[in-house]
């Protein structure tokens, strides 16, 4: 019972910061229809942003071991923000948008490839940077923990840095989706996402509204992983682990709706955790591909919009 | 003998290599050269499977590596040799493809690519969870022909030359067949392959079932090159990458696609990494990662493609002068046929060919076809006509199995086929043609209509000749060469039609065949359509204009909201007050003639 509350409480802050990865991605599919495959590395780009700018940036100085990990990792979401913008401007612009709206399979084609690439110079670029030691943001917080006590004999220890990046991730979640439905920018975003070209027709600029959400969506992820980071070691590789978790829950959420990648990111969290109590903690990873193929499997092509094609 | 021919340049590459390795004698330079065929097989698997039917697979180390711990593990526990174990491999690859296949074939576009992702990536963490982290294959040094360990490292060149040149041949042969062709038709348009008689998951699991076995075959191979095995190197994401990689470099759905990638990316990768590894690890991925990138941005096909067309518009330059005739000979195509003025009072035979009842089919709330009854005599034209919206097109996707009814039967010939695949349906005797149309763009109009006639011919040229009969019916033998993306919405009507007449159907289904027509062009069409009726084919003609259809019916179903309102000769059904309602609405029924 009590490794079972454990695992439950382990398997809710997880999934919070599970959550708010899924929202990056899912923001971006929802908005642009783009499958980004690097989106894990530029979670991971995040996490090593997060990493210098506590480092080497002075953050640690400034504002000291206990709050300047947070700082650090909320400054690496506008980063990457920025580089995101860069990034689809110069290159995933040129297979997706207004471009290739006429287009509907091969856009997809080209889009895949074009992320792959990108992946793989992130990844590999990574490594000749960064090098191949495990990094971390640690704070005396990573170490200590809340204890819960339920009844006299049962208790539940909380984590005190993964508390902190549940409640870190669901106050992002929030400003981000009051961003979504009451700002001008975040109607555009709809608008666009809802029918590109019906936007273009009411003056909406369909392309600034995607380079919007790509660099949102790589910013909040960026946050995601920071937060990730202070719990668990990371590798220029680690996207590649993380890529699979967003796609399961975007796709679980529902491919478009953004609270919905939220909560698939929760159930993923859960999902992972859970699996604890009854796989050796190697096959942690392989349970996640296996619940992957399992929801792509279930909830078929439905979650992508038309199940029947006009002929 | 073409065939001989065709391959001539692949045998001559393999020859020129074969030389050129035997010369090199540093032993580094002879495992580069061993890899670059290595890749290009696995990249040809790759191509039989996404290129040709443009399904991309993230996910080919599965194979790769299902292949690669077979040799591995075969020698260390049961002491085979690598000469087994490599068509062990491939079988084993070959079932991890029916059995990957057969669930993820279900998924489209990039719900396939994510989960092929998935497989490899799984698999690696059971491996490693497994403790099979680094499998090192076992020296023999008293029989190492046997076991596949030479002195020399320019055997395995060769051996690994061989396997590419038997990779290649493989793909020519399948790129020449009806395998091939089905695989393109997939790739182009799979609803159309579908209603076209292909069984598009047969094919599409043969592909990966083949694809799976080479790609199981080489990394057998490739483990027993390098003699170390380790999860990352054989599962990684790299790895598939790298089979998309040099693939798509070198161009996708053509055999030399993965070797000029091959050839081109692996000695530079190699090289780099050589040089610059210790200093920049991981530099092969950055250089796989812009070659990937540059293609998409400049060449999104492939060198290969990039430098034929380049080619040919550099050759078409030269020789545009004296092409004259061309222009002139795709004008009178339609001069041949000439369109009968009349409707002509067809007896109608008493014999049913195809009996629907009661068939009904609702997307949540809404009742597209609602018990839907009517019957098809032998040699009728019967026309299905109702305002937009009224379940026309439905009732046609009912028939022909793209979707299953909720209930009722559909009787052909008798036989209760309603729930069948489209295929099947087309194998008894039905096609059909699109409203929207949907040609396969990047092949002639004798490919498609070839594919058309595959469900009923049993050899190629049998194939051939129906295609040419069939091109021949509609009045598009003159320009039967040129590449349906060039054609004009008419003859894209005629060659659908012709696809469709192929494979010999008794009944056809035309969806709006008329639709986006001028009026001397809907002519030609209804006179090659009256052509086939006379010729004894059952036609069954979705319009919703009804001036071009009261001349060519024999009689009419009226559609409105689902189900059928009306039926019967023109001349009746044209005065009913309930047509003229559906069409017009309530108030126009007093203005009508009675």
């Amino acid at each position: 019972m009590e490794g079972f509350l454990q695992a439950l409480a382990a398997g809710l802050l997880i999934g919070a910061v599970y959550g708010l990865m899924c929202v990056g991605l899912g923001l971006i599919f929802g908005v642009m229809r783009v499958i980004n495959f690097a989106h894990g590395d530029f979670m991971m780009l995040g996490m090593y942003v997060a990493f210098y700018l506590f480092t080497a940036a002075g953050v640690q100085a400034v504002f000291g071991n206990v709050v300047g990990p947070f700082v650090a990792i909320l400054l690496a979401g506008p980063v990457l923000a920025v580089f995101g913008y860069f990034v689809h401007r110069t290159l995933i612009s040129h297979v997706s948008g207004t471009r290739t709206a006429s287009l509907e399979g091969e856009g997809h084609y080209a889009q895949l490839i074009l992320t792959l690439g990108i992946a793989l110079i992130l990844q590999n670029g990574g490594l000749i940077v960064f090098g191949s030691v495990l990094a971390s943001i640690r704070t005396p917080l990573s170490s200590s923990a809340w204890e819960l006590g339920l009844t006299s004999d049962i208790s539940v220890f909380i984590n005190k840095a993964r508390g902190i990046d549940a409640i870190v991730s669901l106050v992002t979640m929030t400003l981000l989706s009051l961003l979504i439905t009451r700002s001008r920018t975040g109607k555009s975003l709809r608008a666009a996402a809802d029918n590109p070209t019906a936007a273009t027709y009411m003056g909406i600029d369909v392309d600034r509204a995607h380079r919007v959400a790509f660099a949102l969506g790589c910013g909040i992820t960026a946050i995601a992983g920071g937060l990730l980071a202070t719990n668990y070691p990371f590798h220029p590789f680690v996207g590649l682990e993380y890529v699979i978790v967003m796609y399961a829950g975007v796709v679980l959420g529902g491919m478009g709706s953004i609270i919905g990648a939220f909560w698939g990111g929760m159930t993923i969290g859960l999902v992972q955790q859970m699996s604890t109590l009854i796989l050796p903690t190697q096959l942690q990873n392989a349970a996640i591909f296996v619940v992957f193929l399992l929801i792509i499997f279930f909830r078929p092509q439905g979650f992508f919009g038309r199940m029947v094609e006009r002929t | 003998m073409p065939r001989f021919r065709s391959l001539l340049p692949a045998i001559i590459f393999t020859i020129v290599y074969a030389v050129v390795s035997l010369s090199v004698t540093n032993s580094y330079y002879q495992l580069v050269l061993t890899l670059v065929p290595v890749w290009a097989v696995f990249g040809l698997s790759w191509n039989l499977l996404s290129g040709y039917t443009g399904l991309i697979s993230f996910g080919h180390a599965a194979f790769f590596g299902i292949g690669a711990y077979t040799t591995a593990l075969g020698q260390i526990y049961f002491d085979l040799s690598p000469w087994l174990l490599i068509p062990i491999a491939a079988m084993l690859g070959g079932i991890a493809g029916v059995l990957i296949g057969f669930p993820t074939f279900r998924l489209q576009g990039h719900y396939f690519a994510l989960a092929m992702l998935a497989y490899p990536l799984a698999i690696l963490y059971v491996f490693e969870w497994l403790g099979f982290q680094e499998v090192t294959l076992p020296m023999k040094r008293d029989a190492p022909i046997a076991y596949m360990q030479f002195g020399d490292p320019r055997i395995y060149t060769l051996v690994a030359l061989a396997i590419m040149l038997a990779t290649i041949i493989l793909t020519r042969i399948i790129e020449q067949s009806r395998f091939g062709m089905a695989l393109l038709a997939i790739k182009q348009n799979e609803a159309a392959a579908e209603a076209a008689g292909i069984n598009t998951l047969a094919w599409k699991l043969r592909a990966i079932t083949l694809s799976g076995a080479i790609a199981a075959a080489i990394g057998a191979f490739y483990a027993q090159v390098l003699l170390v095995v380790t999860p990352q190197s054989v599962f990684g994401m790299l790895v598939s990458a790298q089979a998309l990689t040099v693939a798509m470099f070198g161009g996708v759905g053509t055999v030399w696609g993965p070797v000029i990638g091959s050839v081109i990316l692996i000695p530079l990768a190699e090289i780099l990494h050589a040089e610059a590894g210790d200093r920049f690890p991981g530099i092969q991925g950055v250089i796989f990662g812009f070659a990937i990138i540059c293609v998409i941005l400049v060449a999104p096909e492939g060198l290969f493609w990039k430098l034929r067309d380049l080619l040919r518009k550099r050759f078409a330059k030269t020789t545009t002068a004296p092409t004259p005739a061309a222009s002139h000979a795709l004008q009178p195509t339609a001069a041949t046929v000439t369109p009968l003025p009349l409707a002509r009072k067809r007896a109608a035979t008493s014999e049913i060919v195809l009996e629907v009842r009661n068939l009904s089919r609702s997307f949540g709330g809404l009742k597209a076809v609602q018990n839907v009854s009517f019957t098809l005599h032998k040699n009728e034209i019967l026309g299905i006509i109702g305002p937009n919206g009224a379940g026309k097109t439905t009732l046609f996707n009912l028939l022909n199995g793209f979707l299953r009814p909720d209930g009722g039967e559909v009787l052909i010939g008798g036989r209760n086929m309603s729930g069948e695949r489209p295929h099947t349906i087309c194998e008894a005797g039905i096609g059909r043609t699109f409203q929207v149309m949907r040609p396969f763009l990047r092949m002639s109009i004798s490919d498609n209509v070839i594919v058309g006639a595959y469900v009923r011919a049993k050899t190629e040229d049998e194939a051939r000749k129906l295609a040419a009969d069939a091109i021949a019916r509609v009045g598009l033998s003159d320009v039967a060469d040129r590449v349906a993306g060039e054609l004009s919405t008419k003859e894209l009507r005629l060659m659908e039609l012709a696809r469709a007449l192929a494979g010999q159907p008794r009944i056809l289904l035309l969806d709006e065949t008329l639709a986006g027509l001028g009026h001397g062009e809907a002519d030609e069409v209804v006179a090659v359509i009256q052509q086939l009726a006379r010729d004894g084919i059952t036609i069954a003609i979705i319009e919703h204009t009804m001036q071009a259809m009261v001349r060519l019916v024999d009689s009419f179903v009226v559609l409105d909201h689902g189900a059928v309102i009306t039926e019967g000769e023109p001349e009746v059904v044209t005065r009913d007050n309930r047509v003229i309602e559906a069409y017009l609405g309530k108030k126009w029924v007093a203005h009508a003639p009675h």
